[in-house]
């Protein structure tokens, strides 16, 4: 028993001896945890949930602006003004979460159609398809608000009298014989015309919105924007994109401690006496790193391919791009570990919290767009996130060379030439 | 701290632990700067990382420098392609430095399955490859059987006859014996005294005459361990380790 006691006591020793480890393994933990709880309390970030929707207002009737009026005021959204074909772009590139297109037409339409006296008005609902939540929010919310101001309209607006009076003259001018169907509603039709002059009098009570209606005023065309027409969204895209950097980075980390253990043995003496220069042998080693893990996020994205159809809708050249600027950003983030560290035990402990962070912060978990608003601005600052993005827009997304792969290129080798930079700096050449 | 270290000769560089054998390699091929002075190789001084007289320098490290997950071959291919060596050079001097070390056969074994006397020939193997004129070998017989020390060493005697320069850093008081021409002790970073083995035995107080040989020591010991001394012969202890032991003092030490 004394000795088990010893053992025990030895093994807590060599834990607590290492104390960056122990921090790493307490703090991990911790600051996971405590983000996915912020992340969906929704407390303290009432910007958050504000839902970037964009709105194409064709018809420009008070029953369109009201229904944009009422959009707008939603604490749950974001509305801006947008032609139908910029909403549409804006949501294939993943700026928006949903469009909504109201067509010419459409506020007549829907009066018209609340008596059924026409064919309701078709409403186009664009939607990301990676945002099906919010989307599906964004749906319930416009059904709720055309619904309203149609009524609104249909039993106190100018439109829904002319309907109306025009609506009676068509039944009452009908030769054809009564039939009880017809004799009720023109009796429901006058009602309504009597109830209108009443509340225009001041003596309707309850006001003009009264939600009354005979049939829903709208049909809800819900179109999910992807690459282009027939392209079906595919979720593993998403996640092979997070994955695959987060393993990237993963691999980036043993290279960094590979050359750790190297520089505590005597490989290290034996390259460096050989009449080689310093940015050579980095540069090497860096190049080195970047392959393998080339291979590996390329291996990662041909299993999905083959396997689960992730199709690369965009620019080609734009996701090997990506790919390529990628590993060498986590290449160089590997030269940049060893560099910065001490030793390969503490590196590593170190590494592995700054992946999880720069992996979790980059949306290559959950996606970027459910962090609160500020956190999405912030983490504009991580390669990650350029990462993840960029192969979402020429992945399913379906973006081009220029607009999908080129500016998140641009940060990833800006990201490898400042980890180069500050690694070619701070290593240590010599240990005496 | 100077010494000089010429063709056709083994320099032994003698200390105890801390004394800066290790750093005093690590300044000869370029690996720490010296804090003043310089290195001469063919009385050129060396300057900077890609000095082209760095490939006249080999280094053998105390730690056998190899890739375990690569075969021999591969190993010492890569390590011909840091001092610019490519195809049948490279190729040929492959197989006369595995031949020397005894390690042809193996040649195309992963390291990691080496013995550890193996991989310290082979680690010396890999000093060698690019044929440099001066060898600088950190305590390259730590921890190795004295089958492969003995391979070491008739390998280190063949390339001193054959006109290489070898620097040989150890605590080992029997193998400066053995190997070396010339020895110098160093401690706290100096040279406390240089010389042959003669000329160092001259700097005992009281004792400057000559050595025993390994008969006589063996005798002196025997007739110690029956408790009778031998005025002068200090129990049989080799005349080095007592040169050693007056110039660097008997305190421990404890640096790593």
């Amino acid at each position: 028993m004394k000795q088990a006691l010893a053992i025990v006591v030895h093994e807590l020793k060599l834990f607590l001896s290492d104390r960056r480890s122990v921090v790493v393994g307490i703090v991990t933990p911790i600051l996971l945890a405590t983000f996915f709880g912020f992340l969906f309390s929704g407390a303290g970030r009432q910007d958050a949930a504000k839902i970037p929707v964009l709105v194409a207002d064709a018809d420009d009737s008070a029953v369109s602006r009201a229904v944009v009026a009422g959009l707008a005021a939603d604490a749950l959204l974001s509305v801006s003004p947008a032609a139908a074909e910029d909403a549409r772009q804006a949501v294939r590139r993943g700026k928006a979460a949903a469009g909504v297109v109201l067509p010419k037409g459409f506020g007549e339409g829907a009066v018209q159609a609340f008596f059924g006296a026409a064919a309701a008005s078709e409403i186009v609902l664009l939607v990301d398809p990676s945002r099906a939540t919010e989307a599906g929010l964004v749906r319930g919310l416009l059904a709720e608000k055309v619904f309203r101001e149609a009524s609104r309209e249909a039993f106190g607006g100018a439109t829904g009298t002319k309907v109306l009076e025009e609506s009676l003259g068509v039944l009452e001018a009908d030769p054809s014989p009564p039939t009880p169907e017809r004799q009720a509603l023109k009796d429901l039709l006058r009602d309504v015309t009597r109830w209108q002059g009443a509340a225009k009098g001041g003596t309707a009570g309850g006001g003009a919105a009264g939600g009354l209606g005979t049939a829903v005023p709208f049909t809800l065309k819900e179109e999910p924007v992807t690459a282009r027409q027939g392209v079906t969204y595919n979720s593993y895209a998403h996640s092979f994109a997070g994955m695959a950097i987060q393993f990237l980075l993963f691999v980036a980390i043993d290279f960094g401690i590979a050359l750790l253990l190297e520089r505590q043995g005597g490989l290290w003496k034996r390259l460096r006496s050989a009449p080689l220069s310093r940015s050579a042998l980095l540069l090497g080693k860096t190049a080195a790193g970047a392959l393998v893990g080339l291979v590996s996020v390329a291996a990662t994205f041909a299993f999905g391919i083959v396997v689960l159809g992730i199709r690369i809708e965009g620019s080609v050249p734009g996701f090997v791009l990506l790919l390529l600027a990628s590993a060498l950003m986590a290449s160089s983030f590997g030269l940049l570990l060893a560099a910065l560290g001490r030793t390969p035990g503490a590196t590593r402990g170190l590494a592995i919290l700054a992946v999880l962070l720069l992996v979790m912060l980059g949306g290559g978990w959950v996606p970027a767009f459910v962090f609160p608003a500020w956190l999405q601005k912030v983490t504009l600052v991580l390669p990650t996130r350029w990462a993840i993005d960029g192969l979402d827009a020429v992945t399913w997304r379906g973006a081009g060379l220029a607009a999908g792969a080129l500016p998140a290129v641009a940060v990833l080798l800006g990201y490898t030439v400042l980890f180069l930079l500050v690694a070619r700096l701070r290593f240590r050449w010599t240990d005496r | 701290m100077s010494f000089r270290v010429g063709g056709g000769t083994i320099v032994g560089l003698l200390g105890p632990n801390g004394a800066g054998k290790t750093t005093t390699v690590s300044i000869v091929c370029g690996l720490v700067p010296p804090d003043a002075g310089e290195v001469k190789v063919g009385g050129v001084a060396l300057s900077g990382d890609t000095d082209p007289a760095k490939g006249r320098l080999g280094l053998v490290p105390q730690e056998p420098a190899l890739y375990e997950e690569l075969t021999a071959e591969d190993n010492l291919r890569f390590f011909g392609a840091l001092q610019r060596m490519e195809g049948a050079r490279l190729a040929s001097r492959i197989d006369a430095v595995l031949r020397l070390t005894g390690l042809l056969e193996r040649r195309r074994d992963r390291v990691k399955v080496y013995s550890g006397g193996m991989k310290r020939r082979l680690n010396l193997a890999a000093g060698l490859l690019h044929d440099p004129e001066v060898l600088l070998l950190d305590e390259p017989t730590v921890g190795v059987d004295p089958q492969s020390r003995n391979a070491i060493f008739e390998s280190l005697e063949a390339l001193r006859d054959a006109g290489k320069a070898i620097l040989y850093t150890t605590h080992y008081m029997e193998e400066a014996e053995r190997l070396c021409d010339r020895i110098v002790i160093v401690d706290r970073g100096r040279v406390v005294a240089e010389g042959t083995k003669d000329e160092l035995g001259a700097l005992l107080p009281g004792n400057g005459a000559r050595d025993l040989d390994d008969e006589a020591r063996a005798a002196v010991a025997l007739l110690a361990a029956r408790g009778i001394a031998v005025p002068g012969a200090d129990g049989g202890t080799p005349r080095l380790e007592k040169v050693f032991l007056h110039l660097t003092g008997h305190a421990l030490r404890d640096e790593p």
